[in-house]
């Protein structure tokens, strides 16, 4: 029946449907690079560090995903071709859509998460690292040992939401062409004039992508609380 | 300290991330721009791929040259820029040689040509002059010659630009337009004659004026890149001197529509 | 950087600016106002009340705003009904189905800021309220929607900077609102940079206006929360 309802188009969206998912997931691991380095620049000595990760968040919070996307997609290129040949790098270097799309997500999602992790980061107290130094663990073992995996359960909530705002913002790279399952659908609605059976059938694939997204999620967090008292 | 080594550390990460994708690139191969939503011309299957007059002869002329092509699928508005940037080597999109785009990238000879004309409801009387269409809504696709020439010349109308050709139809279809500005071909197969177009009809006269509608679609290239034009234009002659693109034509339309001549409003059954 | 194309394009990026602060004004003003009633449902114990509101809020921050818009834009006129019907001349406008959709959408996330923020007031104040004698509806419109609204207050500033940014989709249905006007810029002069960096730092002075007017909203609605030295 649903393969009636979408008159063949059902394979060509599910296609669709896993290149959103991995538009999401690699922009997800660039984005955790990106908080991770931005949390730890916030909280390095260094004012100039400091510095630059402010405007990093800050800049990128006040931009909408939309623009930065068209800036890279149209304008990436254009820069790309102009520096690597100063490297001394001859060759041709494609910012295809895919790339465009996960380097802009990524960034701007590194800025949100860099919060997040800050955050967590900062909820541990100081004194547990002490602790740790004062029994002799160099400061990489004590920031592996002690802080690292109290934070990832901070960090969980955090975590979570950016998450799922990202995965709703992978519906943009069909802006720039990069054929996702919203673009599928267009393509659809443009061939059978049926807008609406395809765009419901790219909202309810996304609601089953968040809905599994909240399962695992929460049975994440259960797992990383283990020996947490929860006041009820 | 342990956050500068972090940072190290993850800047390091990236690169490992980013790298592959950038020294996958064969240089060797023609990267073709295509449109994919301008039927009969460039479309895509329901299967995913890339099909229309636009796609096989792209491929015709690819295996006159004895080359490998590569077909980019992108928007029409980021042809130019895509072909200036290096993205893509050659545009094979439908798109009108003229002097506007001359300054900024090169053409090879025509490869088709057809007119342009105004797409409205059937019973909508409406008068296709710049008086006429004083205060209307005309639909046009971002970027094309037909833009340009409505911009210019409807100044006192509503021009609404759209990325894809397909949605000014979808956008005729709901009522959201009063006409739209669009090539004879797209329209009449890609709208008039599909069961969505059944209650529109052309309007008012044929354009064909060469400053706005050029001198027929062509090839777009690098100025820098003569050769590939010269190459281009090679394949172009013999594939309408060995029979190759009458073969091609054929498929989708039914005169001649290399426009020698120009089609007028009596050879166009419609 | 090229200036000169960069200033010849301002007019087009001042009007568009305004067409930009009027869909976030209005989706904005459309949301809460109707996200105030809803909240208080989607808070209540019964189920009953909560579920419907339940669903509305899931199905709209659980999909892609781009999604809910084209829904409503192209999708809603693929119903000849729809099209013959006396709501058609409304939905037939771009204007109208980007501001519908955005307050749909910020409607709904507004929603579950307030419930939250309901859900989580001090159980003192609602006995205190209940032992003065007020009836529930009283102790709603007096207690309990002051508190959480003023609670409310920071994540909803997140949320209006997310809708500033979310008005951008608007120059996806042909409006010409900032994110419209740099796409307009980059056709006509192929400038990608100048476009979009320009639209960018407006983007940006909007994004630190509103920060400022909420920092100052806060500071006089959130007195009595902040700690004492």
């Amino acid at each position: 029946m649903l393969h009636g309802l979408l008159q063949g188009f059902l394979p060509s969206i599910l296609e669709g449907a896993a290149i959103t998912l991995a538009v999401a997931v690699s922009s997800l691991v660039i984005a955790l690079a990106f908080g991770l380095a931005g949390a730890s620049a916030k909280l390095s000595k260094s004012r100039w560090l400091v510095m630059l990760a402010t405007v990093y968040t800050t800049v990128i919070r006040g931009v909408p995903d939309l623009v930065l996307m068209l800036l890279i997609y149209y304008g990436g290129q254009t820069l790309v071709n102009t520096i690597a040949p100063k490297f001394g790098y001859e060759d041709f270097i494609d910012v295809n859509p895919f790339i465009a799309g996960v380097i802009t997500i990524g960034f701007i999602f590194g800025a949100y998460l860099t919060e997040t992790f800050r955050g967590a980061i900062l909820a541990i107290p100081a004194g547990q690292r002490e602790a740790g130094i004062a029994y002799g663990m160099s400061k990489a073992q004590a920031f592996r040992r002690i802080v690292l995996p109290q934070m990832v359960r901070l960090a969980i909530p955090g975590f979570s939401n950016n998450w799922l705002v990202l995965v709703k913002a992978t519906a943009l790279v069909s802006v720039i062409g990069l054929s996702d399952m919203m673009q599928r659908a267009g393509l659809a609605a443009g061939a059978t004039r049926e807008p609406f059976t395809f765009y419901a059938a790219v909202a309810v694939l996304y609601l089953i992508i968040t809905t599994v997204s909240i399962i695992l999620l929460k049975a994440l967090e259960k797992r990383y609380s283990l020996g947490v008292k929860v006041a009820s | 300290m342990i956050f500068s080594k972090l940072v190290t550390a993850t800047l390091a990460a990236l690169i490992v991330i980013v790298s592959p994708v950038i020294a996958a690139q064969e240089a060797k191969k023609i990267r073709i721009g295509v449109e994919g939503a301008y039927p009969p011309f460039s479309q895509i299957d329901t299967d995913g791929k890339l099909k229309g007059f636009d796609i096989d002869i792209a491929n015709a002329l690819c295996g006159e040259m004895k080359v490998e092509c590569v077909m980019v699928q992108q928007e029409f508005d980021a042809m130019i820029p895509g072909l200036l940037s290096r993205k893509i080597d050659a545009v094979i999109a439908s798109m009108t040689i003229t002097e506007e785009r001359k300054r900024s990238v090169d053409f090879s000879d025509k490869y088709y040509q057809t007119p342009a004309r105004f797409v409205a409801k059937a019973n909508s009387k409406l008068d296709a002059s710049a008086a006429g269409l004083k205060g209307k809504r005309i639909g046009v696709q971002r970027t094309t010659i037909h833009d340009r020439f409505a911009t210019s010349t409807f100044t006192q109308s509503e021009i609404v630009r759209y990325t894809k050709q397909d949605e000014v139809f979808l956008d005729m279809t709901s009522g959201r337009l009063d006409g739209a500005l669009v090539d004879l071909m797209a329209a009449d197969i890609g709208f008039l004659k599909t069961p969505a177009g059944k209650d529109f009809a052309f309007l008012g006269p044929i354009y064909s004026d060469p400053k706005f509608f050029g001198i027929g679609a062509g090839i777009a290239v690098r100025k820098a890149d003569s050769a590939l034009r010269d190459r281009l234009n090679t394949a172009i002659k013999s594939i309408r001197a060995n029979g190759t693109y009458k073969k091609i034509q054929d498929k989708y339309f039914d005169f001649d529509v290399y426009g020698d001549p120009m089609p007028t409003a009596a050879t166009i059954k419609k | 950087m090229n200036f000169a194309a960069i200033i010849e394009s301002l007019p087009l990026y001042f009007s568009s600016l305004l067409v930009t602060i009027k869909l976030l004004a209005f989706a904005l003003a459309m949301g809460l106002a109707f996200a105030i009633p809803l909240a208080v449902l989607r808070a209540s114990r019964s189920k009953w009340l909560s579920r419907p509101v339940w669903c509305f809020t899931y199905f709209f921050c659980g999909t892609p705003m781009l999604v809910q818009l084209f829904l409503i834009y192209y999708g809603l006129a693929q119903f000849v009904w729809v099209r013959e019907s006396f709501i058609w001349p409304w939905f037939s406008s771009a204007w109208f189905c980007a501001v519908f959709t955005f307050a749909l959408n910020t409607c709904a996330y507004t929603t579950e800021i307030i419930a939250g923020a309901i859900r989580s007031t001090n159980a003192g104040e609602i006995e205190a309220a209940k032992s003065m004698g007020m009836s529930r509806s009283v102790m709603i419109r007096r207690i309990l929607l002051p508190s959480a609204l003023r609670r409310s207050l920071p994540a909803y500033s997140n949320e209006v900077i997310f809708m500033l940014h979310g008005t951008s989709l608007a120059s996806i249905v042909t409006l010409m609102d900032l994110t419209g006007a740099a796409r307009e810029m980059n056709s006509t002069f192929y400038l990608p940079f100048e476009a979009f960096l320009t639209a960018g730092a407006f983007y940006l002075v909007l994004t630190f206006v509103l920060v400022g007017l909420f920092h100052l909203a806060e500071k006089r609605f959130l007195v009595h929360l902040r700690p004492r030295t």
